[in-house]
């Protein structure tokens, strides 16, 4: 291993390189490549089908990468690394005969935390996450709720330094969802590195630092969230008193006003050309607004119009089911 | 290998104790009862209705002094070679010896009879069925022999020994297949258990979170332990059960013939080959199950897979009697059938170290299904979306094949 493959390992939690995965010769993942560094807050964003589920198990190792490469936390064998990994799937599934806090302490237990210590452990956080009165109650007694916050806890018991998250926020309610979000802050402000995939983009607008946009098997974006967003100009919402005027040539000819509103792209000059020439062309301006444009709108941009619907599509479909 | 051995572990305890503890465990521990007891029942009535038809009665239409004579002779004669050796006799008073009217009893005596002695006994005249005449002429002969000298059979003062050549061979045959059915009636009626084992795993959705955190090997061969203990639990029952209601019925031990490795061993060697039988028939079984998404398509894998057992198992009972020959070889080189080979081979033979050879054989063989268990599982079972879970079990077998 070369000197700056070492260094990459050191900052980087997971690495992946041109990993390609095919189910029945149709490709599900098409040579993926991506760097997620430690400590940061990371989000896999993409519809249902993309390719999320399935880069996510190439990377745990649950399966393996028809071609190319990948590394968690340095290893090229992803399981020999689980004791430090906890991982929440899509599909939550507990044993529903165990109990609440063995539940927490097997899952542990799978990860190298000794039994009778991830029991006390399951203990104490149901307690600090308002469960205390669920701690030996059967996992079949539980709500879906309650048993989605057991299953999470169980995922983080054995103190984790990554931390995979498979939709999470899939079926909780905005209240827990909240929790969910505070939770994940929590572990990263502990040095915790923390991904997770999901099709909501407010969430992954909220918490993460870096993202990848993930559509059809591929990522046509992997980066810093600013950074997506940049890829847009901003948005000038305009209102002005007079309809015409030299000020007219300093804004886009094809824009055209809805009564005295116009709405353009910010041209490349800048805000400070802009402004100077609305001013001084005697434009009247009632109101001016410059927005920075949110991670919808680079997600649209980047992943396309066709994977955006889709994914507002699973969206609504979500909001049905719950 | 150490942290494989350590999950494995991990999912062995929550299986056993899932197991042991629950409610329908008791159910399984009764179950053996249940043919026991239809077997019990069913040998009573089947025993009822032998001696219906072994024990005919016959008339005895003599002058009267011959007639007891025939009596003595007949309790005499029963005496030394067993009462169901003579069928029963009814002594007609009201038919003269030399009645026409003979034919006509037969149907309208007091009791069904067989067949009617008439005449005398220098003399005697069987009327009945072709069948029963042929059938009973040769013990009314023997009976009217003796009736008419009159003397007992000779007594025969006895002597006995341990066992000679020829009953000791039987009697190792006899313990070699015993050893044999025990062994497949247990791997046939444990090891079946095993291919619903992780439907449980994959209904509740858990399957993800065991695969993310262990060795897929390190599942398969927990669970394979786990359900291996439950049956050597339920083994330990109910051999304690069985032992103590032997001792109880025969009021003491029954006196066998030791096997050529002797009761000791052959004992450690019945619950090493059984657990071999188990974790080999149930690595397979464990593969197959796991590629079943239902409960119903393991319902649908259950006849096949007992037939399965079934030819294994005749393969291995055919050879008990072929020591060396290629057929026995090759039931102790094929995995499947080697343990019930090997006990049987405990039985008739007095060397060792073979037994070390299987064992290991057999070991490497259960690890390799694993592997290969393992291999599929993973390449047509843990996919994401819709497709990869409406398959059929066939089409994921058969993607193996064209892989």
């Amino acid at each position: 291993m070369t000197s700056s493959a070492q260094e990459n390992f050191l900052e980087n939690a997971i690495e992946a390189h041109q990993i390609v995965k095919r189910f029945d010769g149709e490709l599900a993942v098409d040579g993926i490549d991506l760097k997620i560094k430690k400590g940061s807050i990371f989000g896999i964003l993409g519809p249902n089908g993309a390719g999320k589920t399935t880069t996510l198990r190439m990377l745990l190792g649950i399966i393996d990468p028809d071609e190319g490469e990948r590394f968690l936390l340095g290893s090229d064998d992803p399981i020999s690394k689980a004791h430090q990994v906890g991982y929440l799937p899509e599909e939550r599934g507990l044993y529903q005969s165990m109990k609440a806090f063995d539940a927490i302490a097997f899952m542990g237990a799978l990860r190298g935390l000794p039994l009778a210590e991830g029991r006390k452990r399951g203990r104490q956080m149901m307690i600090d996450h308002g469960l205390g009165d669920a701690v030996d109650k059967q996992i079949r007694q539980l709500s879906k709720g309650m048993a989605q916050t057991v299953q999470l806890l169980g995922t983080i018991v054995h103190d984790p330094d990554l931390i995979i998250l498979d939709e999470p926020f899939s079926g909780l309610d905005a209240l827990n969802q909240g929790k969910l979000e505070r939770l994940i802050r929590g572990q990263a402000d502990k040095g915790v590195t923390v991904i997770f995939s999901t099709h909501v983009i407010a969430h992954a607008e909220r918490l993460c630092e870096e993202i990848a946009i993930v559509a059809n098997g591929k990522i046509p974006f992997t980066g810093k969230v600013s950074t997506a967003r940049d890829r847009l100009r901003p948005q000038v919402h305009l209102e002005t008193r007079n309809l015409d005027g030299p000020w007219r040539s300093a804004i886009p000819a094809d824009c055209q006003p809805l009564g005295h509103n116009w709405h353009f792209t910010l041209p490349e000059s800048g805000v400070e050309p802009l402004l100077r020439a609305l001013v001084e062309g005697d434009a009247g301006i009632q109101s001016l607004s410059i927005e920075r444009p949110g991670l919808h709108d680079a997600f649209v941009h980047i992943a396309g119009e066709a994977v955006a619907k889709k994914m507002e599509e699973d969206n609504a479909m979500e909001g049905e089911a719950a | 290998m150490i942290e494989t051995i350590r999950a494995a572990f991990v999912i062995a305890r929550r299986d056993f104790s899932a197991i042991i503890f629950s409610k329908s465990f008791f159910f399984f521990l009764l179950g053996p009862l249940f043919p026991l007891i239809i077997g019990i029942a069913a040998g009573g009535l089947g025993q009822q209705v032998r001696q219906d038809i072994d024990r005919p009665i016959i008339g005895v239409a003599l002058e009267e002094s011959q007639s007891e004579k025939l009596v003595s002779a007949h309790a005499a004669l029963a005496k030394n070679l067993g009462n169901g050796s003579f069928p029963e006799l009814l002594i007609l008073t009201d038919v003269s010896p030399t009645s026409p009217d003979i034919k006509a009893k037969l149907d309208t005596a007091s009791k069904p009879l067989t067949a009617i002695i008439s005449g005398s006994l220098e003399a005697p005249l069987l009327t009945g069925s072709q069948q029963d005449v042929n059938r009973w002429k040769g013990r009314v002969a023997l009976l009217s022999e003796t009736a008419m000298s009159g003397s007992n059979p000779v007594a025969v003062k006895t002597d006995f020994v341990g066992a000679t050549g020829s009953s000791k061979k039987r009697t190792q045959i006899a313990t070699a297949q015993g050893g044999q059915i025990i062994l497949i009636l247990l791997t046939m009626i444990l090891a079946g258990m095993v291919l619903s084992n992780l439907v449980e795993e994959k209904t509740n959705k858990i399957i993800e979170i065991l695969a993310a955190a262990i060795p897929m090997d390190a599942i398969f061969l927990g669970k394979l332990f786990a359900m291996l203990g439950m049956a050597l639990v339920g083994i330990t029952v109910w051999s304690t059960l069985g032992f103590i209601g032997v001792s109880v019925i025969s009021a003491g031990i029954p006196d066998l013939a030791a096997p050529a490795v002797g009761w000791p061993l052959f004992c450690v060697l019945m619950v090493l080959y059984f657990s071999m039988a188990y974790l080999l028939l149930g690595s397979l079984f464990l593969g197959i199950g796991a590629m079943a998404t239902t409960v119903r398509e393991v319902q649908t894998l259950s006849m096949p897979v007992t037939m399965g057992q079934l030819l294994v198992f005749f393969l291995a009972a055919f050879t008990v009697t072929k020591l060396g020959e290629p057929v026995e070889w090759f039931a102790v080189v094929f995995p499947f059938s080697s343990p019930f080979a090997m006990i049987a081979r405990a039985a008739q033979m007095d060397n060792i170290w073979q037994h070390g050879v299987a064992l290991i054989w057999q070991a490497m063989f259960t690890l390799i299904i694993i592997r290969f268990s393992v291999m599929l599982f993973r390449r047509n079972v843990m996919k994401s979306g819709n497709s990869a879970r409406k398959k059929s079990l066939l089409k994921r077998l058969g993607d193996w094949n064209s892989a």
